[in-house]
């Protein structure tokens, strides 16, 4: 076998790279602090496999042009960071009701309003619970490193075409900015039968995607369709834990504080306290089952989130009633450093 | 016997929901005829807007792509994209494109990106009852002008036609009626060629009609043509507004 090509690239572009990676030819978008290298890196080098780059006029109408590239079957992303996903927030709806594949990637900042470029995972809320009107879901997916940026972004087009829904990629500007040696994959992208796609009706009748159910019980019957649907994606539940053979405490983070936290975990252990972490890779569907199980045997969870409290509502959600949930939690500003969760640790372990 | 009318085939064999006296019906069959008259039935993609035409799926014999309201221009620029060999255009109402969709369409025009936009401009947004559209004539009460509109508080009606002839992107401009016969006939001249403009690779092909609103303008279908005479041609000038020649391809 030959030796993995390996890379040493910024959190951006390893998401852009993932994208060609899974055989995207079309991306749209309207610059935004913190992922800008995202479109810069796709301007460059779409045109190579001939495809096609827009800079849109707005985060709306990047959001329309995925519409209708995914109408016609096509793989194709945008990207953008908080206000603008704010933005695409119809669109996304439209796509969801209408069935129509998709990839966006929130590289998140801080809000609310203007806000600012640092890091933060304050749109939590806003990923998994649909984020636009009506009663949907996006699959979520949380990387939290360089190589997971690439990883879960070749995964995103998967899933979008298998379940023929968008696909949201959420990470922040630690994730975006950072640099890694990463592995390149020599992937070849999945193929998906899209007889739903407009294409020109040639030699089939002609068919439409629409989101509009006017008639009695229609749209009640459509709703429960994509809800078997959201039930289904449960097969692709994706999460990591460390260290919690023996954990007496699970810290429960997504992301880059994941990450972080890591490495406050092995310096608790040091310490001797038992300590392991559970890493939630989608966010939607959330592994909740999982960690019900993981309840039955360890009753105590700490959610540490760079907000003032989002996900540890999906932990209390998930785990048997009589565990005890603690949170930590900052707004956005500074990121936390190993020893200032290690000190988190300690003030709740036991 | 020579058979002189018939539907076209774009067109499913079903009833048109519009109220009666609409031109949405009449400018349907225009565009349907233009559809079959270069044989695109099975080569086109229409982005549908949302107004009194959200319903084209049912009525054309063509793939159709719903668009959220406004961002048609949009949409059709993603299926553009992908399908550079389809024939793509959009349908919209003056409230989707000349309000929620204006930077769409400006937009679109000015990559010189190569659909047509097919643009109803009918004073009003008539889907939703009748109020005020950025096309509202100076005078006209609407549901939410209710004492007419005034350019003091409500601004002018605005000119989609010329506003995107001004765009370099833009190979095509025009407005027409279709309240008369004469009108009428005119205007599928005018609307082939921008289909051409299209076929030709030639960019952005826009044309306006000014249409009826019966319902919402509270007159008989009669009166409606008679006020598309009246008072829209005088304000809206029929004409084509920018072409481009074939070789004029910067
Ligand atoms: C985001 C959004 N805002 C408002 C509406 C409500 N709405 C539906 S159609 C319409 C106006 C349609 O008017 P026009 O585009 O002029 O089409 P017409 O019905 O006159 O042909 C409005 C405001 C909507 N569907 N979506
Ligand atoms: S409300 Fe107006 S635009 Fe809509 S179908 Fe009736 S007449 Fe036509
Ligand atoms: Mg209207």
């Amino acid at each position: 076998m030959s030796k993995p090509k390996v890379e040493l690239v910024n959190g951006n572009e390893a998401i852009a790279r993932g994208a060609m990676a899974a055989g995207c030819k079309f991306y749209f978008g309207y610059p935004i602090t913190p992922q800008n290298e995202i479109p810069e890196y796709l301007s460059k080098h779409l045109p190579d496999i001939d495809g096609t780059f827009i800079q849109a006029e707005s985060e709306i109408a990047s959001i329309n042009m995925l519409l209708g590239a995914g109408a016609t079957g096509a793989r194709a992303m945008t990207s953008s960071s908080s206000p603008g996903i704010s933005l695409k927030q119809e669109g996304i709806s439209y796509m969801a009701g209408s069935e129509i594949p998709g990839v966006i990637v929130n590289m998140s900042r801080s809000g609310p309003g203007l806000g600012g470029i640092s890091p933060s995972q304050g749109d939590y809320f806003q990923a998994t619970r649909g984020g636009g009107h009506g009663d949907y879901r996006t699959i979520v997916l949380a990387p939290f490193s360089v190589q997971e940026n690439y990883d879960l972004t070749i995964k995103a087009f998967d899933l979008a075409d298998q379940y023929r829904n968008p696909v949201m990629i959420l990470g922040d500007a630690l994730l975006g900015q950072m640099k890694e040696p990463i592995i390149l994959r020599d992937n070849k992208p999945g193929k998906f039968d899209k007889p739903w796609a407009l294409t020109g009706a040639k030699n089939r009748k002609p068919q439409f995607l629409k989101s509009l159910y006017l008639n009695e019980g229609d749209l009640t019957q459509h709703n429960w369709k994509l809800f078997q649907k959201y039930q289904q994606m449960k097969a692709e539940i994706q999460y990591e834990t460390y260290r919690i053979e023996d954990a007496d405490m699970v810290v429960v983070s997504f992301g880059s504080v994941a990450r972080i936290i890591k490495s406050s975990i092995n310096m608790a252990r040091d310490k001797g306290m038992k300590v392991g972490l559970f890493r939630p890779v989608t966010l939607y569907p959330y592994p909740e089952e999982i960690l019900r199980r993981l309840s039955q045997k360890v009753h105590h969870f700490f959610a540490v989130e760079l907000n003032t409290g989002q996900m540890v509502e999906d932990v209390k959600l998930s785990v048997d009633k009589g565990s005890r949930v603690d949170f930590y939690g900052r707004p956005p500003g500074s990121i936390p450093t190993p020893n200032e969760l290690f000190d988190e640790i300690q003030k709740v372990y036991r | 016997m020579k058979q002189v009318f018939k539907r076209p085939n774009s067109l499913r064999d079903v009833p048109f929901h519009f109220c009666p006296g609409c031109h949405h019906g009449i400018i349907h069959r225009l565009v349907a005829e233009c559809i079959d008259a270069y044989d695109l039935r099975e080569k086109t993609v229409c982005a549908a807007s949302v107004g009194c035409s959200v319903f084209m799926y049912d009525y054309f014999d063509i793939d159709v792509c719903e668009s959220p309201h406004g961002r048609a221009a949009a949409v059709a620029t993603g299926i553009k994209r992908a399908l550079p060999e389809c024939f793509v255009f959009t349908y919209q109402g003056d409230g989707d494109l000349a309000a929620l969709g204006i930077a769409e369409g400006v937009h679109a025009a000015n990559r010189g990106e190569n659909i047509t936009i097919i643009f109803v401009n009918n004073t009003v947004y008539g889907m939703t009852g009748g109020q005020m559209a950025p096309t509202t004539m100076l005078g006209q009460a609407t549901t939410t002008s209710p004492f007419g509109r005034d350019f003091r508080r409500e601004g002018y009606p605005i000119r989609m036609a010329e506003l995107l002839s001004m765009t370099e992107g833009t190979a095509f401009s025009a407005r027409v009626a279709v309240n008369t016969p004469k009108n009428l006939m005119q205007a599928k001249k005018v609307l082939k060629k921008a289909f051409e403009v299209q076929l030709r690779n030639q960019g952005f092909s826009f044309v306006e009609f000014l249409s009826s609103c019966p319902t919402n303008w509270k007159m008989s279908a009669e009166q409606a043509n008679q006020r598309v005479h009246d008072e829209m041609i005088p304000y809206f000038p029929l004409g084509v507004f920018k072409e481009k020649s074939e070789t004029d391809i910067l």
